[in-house]
């Protein structure tokens, strides 16, 4: 891989990688079962360099601010490079928001320019607020040839005429501004510099090395810090070869594993459930006696593979199951939430090298890893190298918020001094996360100090955020929590929301009044949705500015009601 | 043609059949990710099982955000 400590700026590595490796295979891009396209790294530098003149020639410049909505795809690679090489600021957003929420961080992130798919365009276009939108230019990528784009351009006739000049960038300057969360009023843009990246991904590479040949399955979306740490930066700087899915069904998963001989994948615990799904009914599936011989095999493996990995013993073991997951993995990861370790390690007893880890988008991806030197599925790993992990106000167990310092951390929340100042104390990142490193340095996770849930989809929810979906509903008031911050809990899985309501004097919760909460909630993305409500009789704390004082008000309910006072919705 | 009232019927009776609960459960209007208890994979995957029975392709951001058997209907219906 290229020695990134020569480099200042994302830009310059990536843009040495393409001429390090101009013949390997860069990009594969399929839908379903069909191959679309392949691009070396040489023709993906003349493709991105089309795209960089033209941003060039539209007058945009080292510091100016692009976006990408996108699901996972060539042009997402393209578009991101181009930026670079024009020395601008990535904005990476969530292609799962709602148009609303996709304008909403637009305007709070200032981008100039948007690289947007057609079909999430057309969505934007039809939004309330699409008429205040500042954007300069936008640029839609396989738009049907009649389609009104509502002053857009394609993106495939997004072409400059003259080379691009590469505009360098310094170590310190911001390269991506990365929503962690935060939609409803308060939008989190973790401000993330070149040094962050390149010192993740020095960090991390050896530990998951890419050269030629070495190919990575993408499919958490690219906009999130794993994906474009392992979808991107790590495959570029090493020459490997990056495989998008235009589809998250999981036959065509199972399907690329063998087709693309995949060597290694991220993904949520979502997907690893449902790979586990898969696998357990067809073992179920097996004649008693073959179901038999795969356990006495799957206990052998386990044996044998306590202290470390050993990917070619496993191999011979249970030949079948890795053949399924294509012959040459040699590392899933799983993260983005916490992941259970009865899961964790089925993958680890048929062999497969599993990593699970912890980390955040405000620390630019990885904190911890575990090695599996030994497996340890009841802790979240190690710090990885140059990271510094700090327990604060440990109890008597040991447990406290866990700290953390490094050069990946950070520089702060876009335009918002006051939570950066919460968040980044004397050089520390807190995390809000409670947590405790036991003797052999592994850190072990004990549920959330802060208000706010992770799904298994890795999504961050802050409750504050979907409020606003229910303002209006007839009570006197009514907030939305995390379950586990007012009822704590050592758990980081089935997180829970819960509506507090108060409601008017006289009024009781009737079918008509729950009729109409189901009717906002359902309004929410799935994983945004509340699963309960409470009711609460007491007005909320508040504070001068009548907000409510989320803190107190959460310990009152927390002394008064038991967890199971929460109404399922 | 089929109209939306079959098609809509044909997807409760497949989603009843494909995740094993009761047909006379499932009403048009229903959310399917709480009235079946699926996450958004399973939903992808009753996705190919009607795909496959309407013969038609829907790609995945046809339904991002779409959570009631009746859209889903809709989205099919109007690639019949």
């Amino acid at each position: 891989m290229l020695d990134l400590a020569k480099y200042d700026s994302l830009g310059a590595a990536l843009r040495d990688s393409l001429a390090r490796w101009p013949d390997e295979v860069c990009l594969i891009e399929a839908d379903r079962e069909r191959e679309k396209s392949r691009l070396t790294y040489r023709q993906f530098g003349e493709a991105a360099d089309l795209v960089a003149a033209a941003l060039e020639e539209s007058g945009f410049g080292p510091g100016d601010r692009a976006a990408i909505i996108m699901t996972n795809q060539p042009k997402w690679l393209i578009s991101a490079y181009a930026v670079f090489f024009a020395g601008g600021v990535l904005v990476p957003l969530d292609y799962k928001l709602s148009a609303s929420e996709h304008l909403q961080l637009l305007a709070h992130s200032q981008a100039q320019i948007l690289f947007v798919e057609y079909p999430l365009w057309r969505a934007i276009v039809q939004a309330l607020a699409f008429r205040e939108h500042k954007l300069r230019k936008v640029f839609v990528t396989e738009a049907p040839p009649n389609a009104d784009l509502a002053g857009a351009q394609r993106w495939e006739e997004f072409c400059g005429a003259r080379a691009p000049e590469f505009r360098p960038r310094a170590l310190m300057d911001t390269a991506c501004i990365v929503y962690s969360s935060g939609t409803g009023g308060h939008p989190r843009g973790c401000m993330l510099t070149h040094e962050n990246y390149l010192e993740q991904c020095a960090a991390v590479s050896p530990i998951f090395p890419f050269r030629p040949g070495a190919r990575y399955l993408s499919i958490i979306p690219t906009n999130h810090a794993i994906d474009f740490m392992g979808g991107f930066v790590m495959p570029f700087t090493g020459g490997g070869t990056v495989v998008h899915l235009r589809t998250l069904r999981p036959e065509f998963i199972r399907e690329a594993f063998t087709k693309y001989k995949i060597t290694y994948m991220a993904v949520v615990p979502l997907i690893l459930k449902n790979l586990q799904r898969g696998l357990r009914e067809r073992f179920s599936a097996l004649p008693a006696a073959k179901r038999k011989m795969l356990d006495a095999l799957i206990g052998v493996n386990r044996a044998l593979t306590r202290a470390k990995p050993r990917p070619g013993l496993s191999r011979v073991l249970l030949k079948d199951i890795h053949n399924a997951f294509g012959g040459g993995l040699q590392a899933l990861l799983v993260g983005g939430a916490f992941t259970e370790p009865a899961t964790i390690e089925f993958f680890h007893n048929i062999g497969i090298p599993i990593y699970n880890g912890y980390g955040c988008t405000e620390a630019c991806t990885a904190i911890t890893l575990n090695d599996l030197r030994p497996f340890r599925p009841d802790t979240v790993g190690k710090p990885v190298p140059g990271m510094e992990i700090r327990i604060v106000g440990p109890d008597a167990d040991g447990i406290g918020e866990v700290a953390v310092r490094s050069k990946t951390v950070m520089s702060g929340y876009l335009d918002d001094p006051e939570m950066t100042a919460e968040t980044l104390v004397n050089g520390w990142l807190m995390t809000g996360d409670l947590g405790r490193v036991d003797a052999s340095g592994h850190l072990q996770l004990f549920g959330r100090k802060k208000n706010m849930i992770v799904t298994a989809e890795g999504k961050n929810i802050y409750p504050e955020d979907i409020e606003n979906n229910f303002e209006g509903i007839a009570v006197k008031e009514f907030c939305v929590y995390a379950a586990n911050y007012i009822w704590p809990q050592h758990t980081m899985t089935g997180e829970q929301l819960v509506l507090v309501l108060h409601l008017e004097p006289g009024h009781v919760v009737d079918g008509a009044f729950v009729k109409e909460v189901n009717r906002r909630n359902a309004q929410l993305q799935n994983y945004k949705r509340v699963s309960g409500y409470i009711v609460w009789e007491h007005d909320f704390p508040r504070n001068a500015a009548m907000k409510i004082r989320r803190v107190v008000l959460a310990g009152l309910i927390g002394k008064q009601l038991e967890r199971d006072a929460m109404v399922s919705l | 043609m089929k109209t939306i009232e079959q098609t809509t019927d044909e997807i409760l009776t497949l989603a009843a059949t494909h995740f094993q609960v009761s047909r006379a459960e499932l009403q048009p209007g229903d959310d399917f990710y709480k009235k079946l208890g699926i996450d958004s994979l399973q939903a992808l995957e009753l996705l190919t099982r009607l795909e496959n029975h309407f013969h038609v392709e829907l790609p995945d951001y046809e339904v991002q955000g779409v959570s009631d058997f009746h859209t889903l209907a809709t989205r099919i219906q109007a690639r019949l």
